[in-house]
């Protein structure tokens, strides 16, 4: 029942004067998980965000921590914690200090602070960090000093606004897979926004792509990226080619699209009866589903020349551009050394499956969804 | 070659230094140094006759024996302190209203109207306050006509009055280096606060006050050294019971053309806000770089 969901939101809305930044919202959160809110900046995810941490009231719905409503309970007296975008590190306290501070407003004797403290940092693997202050740590040190913080009171659930936003590349590689690890070990319910894809992918257990104030779809990772429900999300998540065109026919498996640049491809119908005859739709292909000199008879196929190779270790892709058309189109380039040859100029012959090609309502079309 | 290249490289470089430095080493010397030399100097020597000076100490150990001299020069600091904490307080809150509570066109608006005042003289603003304050003033005519009073009520010549005055004329140099040190306190290190279950009075006490602890310094310094140096506000304000330091040096300069004893006294005047500067930095545990940069 509620009490199996950490945190649930019933139909949340926040408007601000003529504008809805979230438009009738409802996730529930299970014990234990990894959730992340996917979405562009801008989307609505850090005034929800803001709004479960208490710092803004929802216009109307509710929010359920363990159960309980928690509209009106101001966010010192929520059971969540947050870590901040730019980590909000107390610059006045030393590292014990700042992870001292929550239980220090709880009335916690000073024993039994020392203790968790202690713990707390060990946790996070910063066990001599203590006295040390702010400004001598690392960005990655100042992360887990955040999470620390948080961690140190228990909460039921920790909310993450792009903590990793700040950090440098590697870094943050990095803190994906420790973080993760942490939330594995701990076991407390972690909400994380992002609008990186790459950190919503490899950490959560489930995500939410959030557009324009709505979720567009929620479901584990692997389940966004290979079937994606909506235009959004199969633009949004992961690489993609996309063309648009019309609707011409088809049956309860495939449809066939005539492209707008000219050409034919068929799709997959993923049980979308909406899509008629004549509808304007958005075609999706993912670049690593392109097979170069693909084998005759595939389900799609076209010529294209190479504009360009892309040499990017593991992640090397070509552009490419149709031969008849002018199309432009990206091609993982598989580094096995077989198509170590290819360079710009060349032919090449590209083919990929009706299951691997997605095709939505175009938002364009005027046609509605 | 290299050698010489350098040396006269070196002293080149010097010399185009010293250019650049000379305005500010003249400001320096002329204008603060010597002064206080002539004043050291002055206030070191007593008048034996017609153009005879002797070096003595009598100006100072004269400071010690009346008590009115001394009694004025503690009561000075004494009103200038207060002053100074009752400008922070009052200061603070507007401070903090405009800097984190405000937004865009308001704040401007609201940090102009702390600025407008101080477009005409301290001795315009100082006037104003006396039609308000005087027994046949607004605010003693208000008084009667609401019935509150029964005759004419004299609120000037009192330590309330220059109170009023010296926290009113010195509110700018407060709110300003407030607003500026609390303008740089990051909004959300103030939510963290709350979101680890401070409320409004810890959350002000253990991270408000230390990051504006600079700016706090800064605005007390500034608004102290100006209290104490005064003239006008207490002399208007206060009357001739006003007691302040400063028209204790006026006087002996001017009415009694005494400028060996009036140098002494400006010279312990020095020395006084020096020293409180001193030991409320060390209280404050601020540096006075860390205050002014």
């Amino acid at each position: 029942m509620a009490d199996q969901f950490d945190l649930e939101c019933r139909n949340v809305v926040k408007t601000f004067d003529d504008f809805t930044a979230v438009n009738d919202i409802s996730l529930a959160i299970p014990k234990g998980s990894f959730f992340s809110i996917l979405g562009p900046s801008g989307c609505g995810k850090t005034t929800l965000l803001r709004m479960l941490a208490g710092f803004q009231a929802p216009t109307s719905g509710d929010i359920l921590i363990k159960g309980a409503s928690v509209l009106g309970v101001p966010p010192n007296r929520r059971p969540v914690n947050m870590v901040f975008q730019h980590l909000a590190l107390f610059p006045m306290m030393n590292v014990a200090e700042n992870v001292a501070y929550g239980l220090k407003r709880r009335g916690v004797d000073k024993a039994t602070i020392t203790q968790k403290v202690n713990e707390t940092l060990a946790r996070v693997g910063l066990p001599d960090a203590g006295p040390k202050q702010i400004s001598q740590l690392s960005g990655g040190q100042k992360q887990r000093i955040a999470i620390a913080r948080c961690l140190v009171l228990d909460p039921a659930v920790l909310l993450l606004d792009e903590p990793l936003g700040a950090l440098d590349l590697k870094l943050r590689e990095h803190m994906k897979v420790e973080l993760k690890q942490l939330q594995h070990e701990i076991g407390t319910t972690f909400v994380y926004i992002t609008h990186d894809q790459s950190e919503a992918l490899v950490m959560s257990d489930q995500v939410a792509v959030m557009n324009a104030g709505r979720f567009e779809q929620v479901g584990a990772p692997q389940d966004l990226y290979y079937n994606p429900k909506t235009a959004f999300v199969a633009g949004f998540v992961g690489e993609s080619n996309r063309w648009h065109g019309t609707v011409e026919g088809g049956d309860d498996h495939k449809i066939e699209i005539n492209l707008a640049s000219g050409g034919k491809v068929i799709a997959k119908r993923d049980g979308q009866t909406n899509l008629v005859t004549g509808q304007g739709v958005d075609v999706f292909v993912r670049p690593e589903a392109i097979a170069i000199d693909g084998t005759e008879g595939a389900d799609n196929s076209l010529s294209a020349k190479v504009d360009n190779v892309l040499f990017n270790g593991a992640a090397s892709s070509l552009q490419v551009r149709e031969l008849v058309t002018g199309h432009e189109m990206t091609v993982a380039l598989p580094q096995t050394g077989a198509f170590a040859s290819v360079k710009a100029g060349d032919e090449i012959r590209l083919s990929w499956s009706v299951e691997q090609t997605r095709c939505f309502a175009s938002t364009e079309g005027g046609a509605g969804a | 070659m290299s050698k010489t290249a350098s040396i006269t490289g070196g002293s080149a470089f010097r010399f185009g230094l010293l250019l650049l430095a000379m305005p500010l080493l003249l400001w320096l010397f002329l204008l603060v140094i010597l002064p206080h030399m002539d004043l050291f100097l002055v206030s070191m020597r007593e008048r034996i006759s017609y153009g005879k000076y002797e070096f003595s100490l009598i100006n100072y150990i004269e400071f010690f024996a009346e008590p009115l001299y001394w009694n004025t020069y503690v009561r000075t600091a004494v009103m200038s302190i207060f002053a100074t904490i009752l400008t922070l307080v009052i200061g603070f809150p507007v401070s903090y209203y405009i800097a984190k509570v405000m937004r865009g066109k308001g704040k401007n608006a609201l940090f102009l109207m702390c600025l407008i005042p101080f477009w005409v003289s301290e001795l315009v603003r100082t006037f104003g306050w006396m039609i308000l304050l005087r027994e046949s003033g607004v605010i003693s005519n208000f008084l009667q006509w609401a019935g509150i009073a029964d005759g004419p009520v004299e609120m000037l010549y009192n330590d309330a009055a220059i109170m009023v005055g010296l926290v009113y004329t010195s509110m700018l140099f407060m709110v300003v280096p407030l607003v500026s040190v609390l303008d740089s306190l990051d909004d959300s290190l103030i939510e963290a606060g709350y979101d680890l279950g401070g409320n409004a009075f810890t959350v002000t006490r253990d991270i408000v006050i230390p990051h504006a602890m600079p700016g706090i310094a800064s605005g007390c310094i500034v608004v102290f050294m100006l209290t104490l140096g005064n003239y006008l506000t207490p002399n208007l304000l206060g009357g001739k019971d006003s007691l302040w330091f400063t028209e204790q040096i006026y006087t002996q300069f001017i009415t009694r053309f005494n400028w060996e004893s009036g140098s002494a006294f400006g010279f312990l005047l020095l020395i006084l806000s020096s020293a409180i500067v001193w030991i409320g930095l060390k209280l404050s545990k601020q540096t006075l770089s860390e205050t002014v940069g």
